[in-house]
């Protein structure tokens, strides 16, 4: 098994442990709620959009250590970003989770997300990892819901 | 409590010899992750032993054939097979008659055959159906199609903050116009044992069924259908050392011969023509197509498995187990227990204070631990207590001593690892 502190880093447990933007926005104009229904995880991801820059990002929810700090440090770097922009994080980002090119470093746009490299070692907890995402594509693309299992 | 340990050791220490029954099950020389593995989820599913497995191998090597058809004698041998599998079932479950032994896939199927026969001729709009609160997913959800087809109702009996069935409530929800009373014998996400024989009483005073999922007590505890006095009973071959795909539901002879078929096809008629077919008597009426006679054979197989042991050790021993689990878990800091009923059975749920299940179970598994963590198919259980998802541990007849001290080691691990 690969080591357990890979998958546990110490930023991800302090951003489950204290989620940043945990909190419902005043007016967000965009949000989504995603839900796998095999653990039970939920997030609403809340965006406010204007002149196509996310000007600010927040959720809500409940879910494991993973999906927690994946929400909160996904919220965080979103700020700022053209909704383009947050389109091609999430496909780094899944891209980083799911390519299937073991050795593949993770992309450097991707900043401190790349702590999340580790997740792609435990198959299983990699939905953990993107649900989050997911329901972020989902907020920007209108269509409200993000299903993973 | 003292008494209650003493009794087990007795026991564990006499005619029950784990090291020797482990022997019996290959998978338990695994290794996971490098470590000897701990399958602690045997509410999910059970390991197999080898007289299970070469059973497997020796009906499709020896004597298979399609059953109940064929003049020749592979198919007469493949037919006395299956049926001696139902005599078995029906000695297993102590019914009168094997006749009311119908094999289906597992339980959820045999709810779902009732709901679907019997609750399609006797619920009507406003009628009700019982449900406990600590149903597993299996039975909520096929009474709550047939409610929303017919205009009846879901009433759900609630239970109390240990887990336990509030019986003055059941007393209070049963009403003339409440059909079937659908309850777990032992509930997979608390352990709880329900005092089957009560509700059925009560339940029989008001002229009203009772329909017992009895998955999680099968594995656990002899199972007397009469005694318990319900009028349907189901578990699943795989929960019970046997094959995934065969289950078991038992009804009582009358109600069976008054339920329309299930599924119509081969096998369950009498005569067919195009403008009329008549079908063939219980239990065959709803066994249409070919059955998984294999799984049928082989559950026979496990049920002598286990009868060889006796339920009444495997009992002991496990409530050896979930004694010394619940006293080992509750003394970790930040742990609590999730059910803690008075009569319980083989399930340890529990939850830690700032820690998700989920990753409690990597931790685990990463020491070789196998348990479950999330909502357990029981998501109205996990609303009750106030939880999205719980941890799970449960003993079978191969865990030992040895392995509950792992579990605790490994519990302590995850909240040093996760903080």
């Amino acid at each position: 098994m690969p080591d357990l502190r890979e998958l546990y880093q110490e930023v991800i447990l302090d951003h489950s442990k204290r989620p940043r933007n945990f909190r419902k926005p005043e007016g967000p104009n965009r949000h989504a709620d995603g839900y796998n229904p095999l653990c039970g995880d939920k997030v609403t991801v809340y965006l406010t959009i204007s002149d196509g820059v996310v000007s600010d990002a927040a959720f809500q929810g409940s879910g494991c250590a993973i999906s927690t700090a994946s929400a909160s440090m996904m919220t965080e770097s979103l700020k700022g970003k053209t909704v383009e922009e947050a389109e091609a994080m999430f496909e780094r980002f899944h891209g980083m989770l799911t390519s299937p090119d073991d050795a593949a470093p993770a992309p450097p746009e991707l900043g401190k997300l790349a702590v999340f490299s580790g997740v792609k070692e435990f198959p299983m907890r990699v939905k953990c990892a993107t649900l989050a995402w997911h329901t972020l594509r989902s907020a920007l693309s209108g269509t409200g819901e993000a299903v993973t299992e | 409590m003292k008494a209650a340990r003493k009794v087990a050791e007795e026991a564990v220490g006499g005619a029950f010899d784990v090291a020797r029954i482990r022997e019996d099950f290959p998978i338990l020389k695994r290794l996971v992750h490098g470590k000897p593995l701990v399958y602690l989820d045997n509410a999910a599913s059970t390991q197999k032993p080898l007289p299970v497995i070469e059973a497997m191998g020796h009906f499709y090597a020896a004597g298979y054939s399609n059953i109940h058809r064929g003049v020749y004698l592979l198919s007469d041998e493949a037919t006395q097979a299956y049926e001696a599998a139902r005599r078995k079932v029906q000695e297993f479950l102590g019914a009168g008659d094997s006749r009311e032994i119908v094999f289906v896939r597992g339980t959820t199927e045999a709810i779902n055959l009732v709901s679907h026969t019997w609750g399609r001729e006797n619920v009507s709009a406003g009628d009700e159906i019982l449900v406990s609160g600590m149903e597993h997913h299996s039975n909520i959800v096929p009474w709550q199609i047939l409610c929303q087809e017919k205009g009846a109702r879901l009433v759900v009996i609630p239970i109390d903050d240990r887990g336990e069935l509030i019986f003055e409530e059941y007393e209070r929800l049963l009403s003339p116009r409440t059909r079937m009373v659908a309850v777990s014998h032992v509930s997979n996400a608390l352990g709880t044992v329900n005092p089957i024989r009560r509700i059925a009483e009560l339940a029989h005073r008001h002229g009203v069924l009772v329909l017992v999922d009895g998955a999680q007590a099968v594995p656990h505890q002899a199972v007397d259908v009469r005694e318990l006095g319900c009028d349907f009973y189901a578990f699943s071959g795989h929960k019970l050392y046997g094959p995934t795909g065969i289950g078991v539901l038992w009804g009582r002879a009358a109600l069976l011969e008054a339920m329309p078929p299930y599924q119509g096809g081969g096998d369950m008629i009498r005569t067919v023509t195009f403008e009329k077919t008549t079908f063939t008597e219980i239990p065959h009426k709803f066994e249409a197509g070919t059955p998984d006679i294999g799984g049928a054979v082989v559950l026979g197989a496990a049920i002598d498995y286990v009868g060889g042991i006796g339920l009444a050790a495997i009992a002991a021993h496990e409530r050896d187990l979930l004694e010394r689990a619940t006293s080992l878990v509750e003394a970790i800091p930040r742990v609590r227990i999730v059910g803690t009923a008075r009569e319980k059975a083989s399930v340890l749920s529990f939850v830690i204070e700032g820690i998700h299940p989920h990753d409690v179970g990597t931790v685990l598994d990463s020491h070789g631990i196998a348990i479950r963590a999330g909502h357990l198919c029981a998501q109205p259980v996990m609303e009750r207590f106030g939880l999205a998802a719980t941890a799970r541990a449960s003993f079978g007849l191969y865990n030992t001593r040895g392995e509950v001290d792992v579990l605790g080691d490994g519990i302590r691990s995850a909240i040093e690892v996760l903080g």
